[in-house]
């Protein structure tokens, strides 16, 4: 700027300097206007899910299986144990080689490996849930049918990279002098990882699991592809099978010109929601605070 | 590896403790190593598996798939320049509304907002970008469809029927707008979070020096907060774009999925990833099978070249991997 004579500059604000307070009020009032409008219309949307939702939702809907098209009735019962069924299996085989490929990365990779599997891991969850889903449609289902495990392999997917990045994360928030620490008692490496780092880390892995857990309870793609669209009227508890699942309902019942099919849909939605939602706030809560702790240590 | 544990330990302790320890250190290294060899062998799967289920289709229509127009199952003619149109059209759409509104969310969060809304509103913002998408696209069937029906189209018609963008009134509520509306609505929250991150982690220093030379907020914000976080921005905006490249449900769930090569947003569109979830149970012939897994090929291209071009970006930047 022009800060030639000190004793020139007046106080007293110009033109010019009205001009840039009037921008500037222009711009944080624009700025305010334009978050506020946008959170008004996403909390909109939330609402009327939930009221909607609210409003269909009766004992039916947890007690009754879903009935054949053309009555009235009728329940999601088998889409709740179904997607609880998926979700379990694509759990436990997610969690641990999600876990395991991330101790690789933060304790054992040097630091080109390291990179490459993390490179690997961002590009997998790259990849749209709809390929995810013909993948294990090509892979699992052409020639031996649709089953719920296939369908858990495929939830699998979309939930290893999220689980193996957050533990990433985390381990590498593991203070260095806890290892050093274990080192110098003499301990071994694999002990020191299993019984020093994991120990203070697993709380915050776990949270981060919870999250993927709730991304892949609301996944709807890849189960297009698995477990039939022709959903089982009952409740089906063998992964062998085909099972039904509380987004699969969803979606078909929104399609559906049945204005009471279309209600059980708000009813499922509300439920699926009022699960992901308080999931995924208390993992997000956790985690904050336990990343404060560890990054204050 | 560079690690203390490598510097030999003295003879009689060694001797004692050295077997079972080699053993445990071995074996979950190689356990451990095995999981991430895994994880590049499924990336490198999946691409092999959908290219692979694709070449019927890719043999006989080979490059020129991309820029043809037919789809039909009667004569087994399959292009996807329809469908390749209007992800990029309504992706297109979608990020050009979503990105000014998100980084307007995200400078709100981090620079304006007092103390307990920050709290507030940024957790509302997480937790709309965990919504799954198929409540988002029940939503957008039955709440927002016969809106865009009744009000927004025949008004915008009326007022930019000029255009040709909003060229006729919409005959139902499932239109490409519906479409953009519903993705704006779905990467809104992934990238307003993303940037409110951004713009946390600029240091205090320089903008308080900014403010010391005199510059008002907003020249502030302008001159030191975007340039030094532009890079992260681009690629927040860009996770967000792949978000939408590849959202399936609620896409076909309000798109309508009927394909046109037009502007005009009130008609019905269909995109690669909603054709694939759309026909697929009704494919009749198994060239119509792998012309869907084509759609796949290119649509897995598409989102991997722009998640790339996001983490080239996000390199220089540590930001919380949240998408």
């Amino acid at each position: 700027m022009e800060a030639s004579g000190v004793a020139s500059i007046s106080l007293k604000s110009t033109g010019r300097s009205r001009r840039r307070q009037r921008t500037n009020h222009v711009a944080q009032g624009a700025s305010i206007f334009a978050a506020f409008l946008a959170i008004g219309v996403l909390a909109l949307v939330v609402i009327s899910v939930l009221l909607r939702g609210l409003k269909a939702l009766n004992l039916d809907l947890f007690t009754k299986n879903q009935v054949t098209y053309g009555e009235t009735g009728g329940g999601i019962a088998n889409g709740l144990v179904g997607t609880a069924i998926m979700v379990a299996i694509a759990t436990a085989i997610a969690l641990p080689i999600g876990i395991l490929a991330a101790v690789y990365v933060a304790e054992f990779g040097g630091n080109r490996v390291a990179r490459v599997v993390k490179l690997a891991l961002d590009v997998l969850n790259g990849v749209p849930s709809i390929v995810v889903g013909i993948f294990a449609y090509a892979l699992l289902v052409v020639g031996s049918g649709y089953a719920a495990w296939k369908a858990s392999v495929a939830l699998a997917i979309v939930m290893l990279p999220l689980v193996a990045r957050s533990t990433i994360e985390v381990l590498r928030l593991v203070p260095d002098a806890l290892r050093y620490g274990s080192y110098a008692l003499g301990i071994s490496k694999w002990r020191t990882v299993l019984f020093v780092v994991m120990p203070s880390a697993i709380g915050s892995v776990m949270t981060g699991a919870t999250l993927a857990v709730a991304r892949a309870a609301g996944e709807t793609a890849p189960l297009l592809f698995t477990t039939s669209i022709f959903l089982p009227n009952q409740i089906e508890t063998d992964p062998h099978h085909a099972m039904a699942a509380v987004p699969l309902l969803i979606l078909f019942d929104s399609e559906s010109p049945d204005a009471s099919l279309n209600n059980q849909a708000w009813a499922a939605a509300f439920v699926l929601m009022i699960f992901v939602l308080v999931l995924s706030l208390t993992a997000r809560y956790i985690l904050a605070r336990r990343e404060r702790k560890l990054r204050a240590r | 590896m560079d690690d203390p544990i490598a510097t030999p330990l003295p003879d009689s302790l060694a001797s004692r403790r050295g077997l079972r320890d080699r053993f445990g250190d071995t074996s979950l290294r190689s356990i451990s190593g095995l999981a991430a060899v895994g994880v590049i062998a499924l990336i490198t799967l999946i691409i092999y598996e959908v290219l692979d289920q694709a070449r019927p289709s890719i043999r006989i229509f080979g490059i020129s798939f991309i820029w043809h127009q037919t789809w039909n199952a009667v004569t087994n003619q399959y292009g996807a320049l329809d469908f390749l149109v209007a992800t990029l059209y309504v992706t297109g759409l979608a990020v050009l509304l979503a990105a000014p509104v998100a980084i307007a969310i995200g400078l709100y969060l981090s620079e304006l907002a007092p103390g307990g809304v920050r709290g507030v509103v940024g957790s509302l913002v997480e937790m709309l970008a965990a919504i799954p998408s198929v409540v988002l696209g029940l939503w957008g069937i039955l709440v927002l469809g016969p809106v865009v029906h009744n009000e927004f189209g025949p008004w915008l018609n009326d007022v930019l029927g000029w255009t040709p963008f909003f060229a006729t009134r919409p005959i139902s509520g499932s239109t490409m707008f519906t479409a953009v509306l519903v993705l704006t609505i779905m990467i809104v929250p992934i990238t307003a979070a993303i940037s409110r991150d951004l713009f946390l982690q600029v240091p205090p220093d320089i903008k308080e020096g900014a403010i010391g030379l005199g510059l008002t907020r907003w020249e502030m914000v302008r001159g030191v907060m975007l340039p030094y976080t532009r890079g992260g921005l681009i690629s927040a905006v860009l996770l967000g774009a792949g978000r939408a490249l590849g959202e399936a449900i609620a896409v076909t769930q309000v798109i309508g999925t009927t394909a046109h090569l037009t502007a005009n947003l009130f008609e019905t569109g269909d995109t690669l990833a909603s054709r694939i979830a759309a026909q697929y149970q009704a494919a009749a012939s198994n060239l119509q099978v792998a012309s869907l897994f084509y759609l796949g090929v290119i649509l897995l291209a598409i989102s991997l070249i722009v998640n790339f071009a996001a983490l080239l970006i996000v390199r220089r930047y540590d930001i919380a991997q949240r998408v």
